[in-house]
C-alpha cells in the first residue's frame, strides 16, 4: 500500500514536471529567438536553437528600447497603473465603509450600479467614454487615473464591502466616542484592519490596469503617450515590415519585470486570486 | 452612531468615487444607450433614427458570424479550462513533491497582457503549422479559432486551478475520512463528496472564464487580427472593427447597437449561469 502510493507519487511528479516544462515553453521559445540575429527567425526556424552563427547577443534589446522609445512607454506605464491603484484603493475603500455604515438607498443604489459595472462589457462604453475623456481632458498619463477610478470602481468597492461587513461596529464607535474624527477613524483603524484586503484588490487591479490596451488606446493621444501593450501593438500592428529580433526582445521586456515580480510577491498574489474569488 | 457621523461627511467619503463612476462609467454607458438609437459620426451630428441600427443589425453577416462564433468559443472555452483546471488542482490538492513550484508555473501566464500572449503564441503556433505543412494563424479561420482557444486555456488555466486548490483545502478531511470508513471508492469521494462541496468554486469559476471569453479582444486582435477577411472575429473586435475601421456615416450607430445587444448577451448569460450552478451549491 505505501509502495504503490510512492510510486504513484513519483509518476505524478514526472508528468506534472513535463506538463509544467511544455507549459513554459512558448516563453522560452521567444527568449531563445530575441537572442538570434534577424535572417534565422523564419517561420520555420523559430525552433532552432541560436547557435554561434545565429548569436546576436543583446543587439536586439538594445534596438528594441532605442528604436520603441521603451523607456517613455515603460515609464507611462508605471505613471498610470501606480495613479490609478492608489486612487481605486483610497477612494472605494472610503466609499464601501460608507456604503456598509450608512443604510439607505444612495447605498444601496451605488453598490448595485458597482456589481453591475464588472459584468458590462467594455465596448458598450469605449465609444462615449473616450468622448467624455476628451471633453474633461482626462487623456493624459497623469490624470487617466480618474478614468480609471470609475471603471475599475466595480471590483473594488464590491471588494471592500464584503469585507468591511464582518468589521465589528464596536471598534469604531468607541473611538468616535473618545473624539476622532471619521477621518481618523478611518487612517488609524479602518486602514490597519484593510490590510489584507488592500493588498489583495491592490494586485488584481494592477493585474488589469498594467495590461490594460483598449482604454489607454481610445483615451490617450497615441503619438504622444503609449503604453508598454500599446506599444507593442503599435509596432507589431501597424509597420508594413517588422523586424522580429528587436519585437522578440520587447515581449521578453515586458514579461520579464512582470516575472520578477510575480517571484517576489507571489504568495499575496495567489492569496489575492483566491479572494477576488471567494468575495466574488 | 458611527453612520450618523459618517453620513455628513459623504463629501470625502463617496463622491469621489461617485464622480468618477459618473465619468468612467455610467454616464457612457446611459448615453451610448442612447446613441444606439441615433446615426452619428461625431459627438455634434447626432440624429435620432429609432430602430434603425438595430434592423441593419440582421442584415449585416459579419455581426450574426461573430456573433455564434463567440457563443461557440465562450461555451467551448469555459467547458476546456475549467475541466483541466480542475484535474490538475485535483493532483496538486494530493500531497505529492514540487507541489508549490508546479502551482507557480501554471499560474505565470495570467499575469501576462493580452496583447503580448498574442505575440507569443503567433509565433508558437505559426511555427508549428508550417512545421506541418497548414495554412497559417491569418489564413485559416478554422487554425485561428482553435489557436485563440488554445492561448486563452494557457492564460486562464492557472488562474482557475488556483480557485479550485483554495476550493479542494477546504473541504473538511473528516468528510472524506468518514465516507472512507463507510467504504466510498475514491471515485465516489470525487462525485459525492468533493465535487458537491467546491460548487461555490465551480460557480464563480464557470462565471470568470465564460464571461471571459466572451468579452476576449486582445488576444484576439494580436494572434489573427480577426484574419482572414473578418472570419475569426469575436464579437468584441466586431464592435470594434464596426466603429473604428469602417468608413461610412451609419457604421458608428450600428456599432453601438452591436455594443448593446452584446452588453445584453453577456449580462443574460451571466445571469443565467449564476442561477444554474449556484442552485446546485449545497450548505457547508
Amino acid at each position: 500500500m505505501e509502495k504503490t502510493k510512492k510510486i504513484r507519487g513519483a509518476v505524478a511528479t514526472v508528468i506534472l514536471t513535463i506538463v509544467s516544462i511544455l507549459w513554459l515553453y512558448p516563453i522560452v521559445l521567444i527568449l531563445f529567438n530575441s537572442l538570434k540575429i534577424e535572417s534565422a527567425i523564419s517561420t520555420t526556424g523559430v525552433f532552432d536553437l541560436p547557435t554561434s552563427k545565429t548569436w546576436n547577443g543583446i543587439a536586439n534589446y538594445i534596438a528594441s528600447v532605442t528604436q520603441m522609445d521603451f523607456l517613455k512607454s515603460f515609464w507611462y506605464s508605471l505613471v498610470i497603473s501606480v495613479t490609478s491603484v492608489i486612487l481605486i484603493l483610497l477612494c472605494c475603500s472610503m466609499c464601501a465603509w460608507y456604503i456598509v455604515r450608512v443604510n439607505g438607498l444612495f447605498s444601496k443604489a451605488i453598490y448595485y450600479l458597482c456589481v453591475f459595472s464588472m459584468v458590462v462589457p467594455f465596448q458598450m462604453v469605449m465609444f462615449t467614454l473616450a468622448k467624455t475623456a476628451d471633453s474633461l481632458k482626462l487623456n493624459t498619463p497623469y490624470n487617466i487615473c480618474i478614468i480609471y477610478l470609475g471603471f475599475g470602481a466595480g471590483l473594488a468597492v464590491f471588494m471592500f464591502t464584503g469585507f468591511v461587513k464582518g468589521i465589528p461596529l464596536e471598534i469604531e464607535e468607541a473611538a468616535l466616542i473618545d473624539g476622532c474624527n471619521p477621518l481618523q477613524v478611518y487612517f488609524q483603524i479602518l486602514i490597519p484592519i484593510l490590510k489584507p484586503t488592500i493588498i489583495s484588490t491592490a494586485i488584481l487591479e494592477l493585474m488589469w490596469v498594467w495590461n490594460d490596451y483598449l482604454l489607454p488606446t481610445l483615451v490617450l493621444d497615441i503619438k504622444k503617450y503609449r503604453t508598454i501593450p500599446m506599444a507593442v501593438q503599435y509596432f507589431r500592428g501597424s509597420f508594413g515590415h517588422v523586424q522580429m529580433g528587436p519585437m522578440m526582445a520587447c515581449i521578453m521586456i515586458d514579461i520579464i519585470p512582470i516575472i520578477v515580480v510575480y517571484l517576489v510577491c507571489q504568495k499575496y498574489i495567489i492569496e489575492g486570486v483566491v479572494a477576488g474569488a471567494v468575495k466574488g | 452612531m458611527v453612520g450618523k457621523t459618517i453620513k455628513k461627511w459623504w463629501p470625502i467619503f463617496v463622491l469621489p468615487t461617485f464622480a468618477a463612476f459618473l465619468i468612467g462609467f455610467l454616464g457612457p454607458f446611459l448615453w451610448g444607450i442612447y446613441l444606439s438609437f441615433c446615426k452619428f459620426t461625431t459627438v455634434q451630428d447626432v440624429t435620432f433614427i429609432g430602430l434603425s441600427n438595430y434592423s441593419k443589425l440582421l442584415i449585416d453577416k459579419t455581426f450574426s458570424a461573430a456573433f455564434w462564433r463567440t457563443v461557440a468559443f465562450a461555451f467551448l472555452s469555459s467547458i476546456l479550462i475549467n475541466v483541466f483546471a480542475f484535474m490538475i488542482a485535483l493532483v496538486l490538492t494530493k500531497g505529492y513533491k514540487g507541489t508549490n513550484a508546479f502551482r507557480t508555473v501554471f499560474f505565470m501566464p495570467n499575469l501576462i497582457g493580452g496583447i503580448v500572449l498574442g505575440y507569443i503564441w503567433q509565433t508558437v503556433l505559426n511555427g508549428l503549422l508550417s512545421v506541418w505543412g497548414q495554412p497559417l494563424l491569418k489564413l485559416s479561420a478554422r487554425n485561428g479559432f482553435i489557436g485563440m482557444l488554445i492561448l486563452l486555456m494557457w492564460q486562464q488555466i492557472g488562474y482557475m486551478m488556483i480557485i479550485y486548490v483554495a476550493g479542494l483545502n477546504n473541504v473538511s478531511p473528516d468528510l472524506i475520512e468518514a465516507a472512507q470508513i463507510d467504504g466510498a471508492t475514491s471515485r465516489q469521494i470525487l462525485f459525492k463528496i468533493k465535487i458537491p462541496m467546491i460548487m461555490p468554486s465551480v460557480t464563480i469559476c464557470t462565471f470568470l472564464t465564460l464571461t471571459n471569453g466572451f468579452k476576449m479582444f486582445d488576444q484576439n486582435l494580436s494572434l489573427t487580427g480577426g484574419g482572414p477577411g473578418k472570419d475569426s472575429q469575436l464579437l468584441a473586435l466586431n464592435i470594434y472593427d464596426t466603429f473604428y475601421a469602417r468608413s461610412g456615416p451609419m457604421w458608428k450607430g450600428i456599432g453601438q447597437a452591436k455594443a448593446v445587444v452584446f452588453f445584453i448577451l453577456v449580462v443574460a448569460i451571466a445571469l443565467i449561469q449564476l442561477r444554474a450552478t449556484s442552485s446546485k451549491e449545497v450548505q457547508q
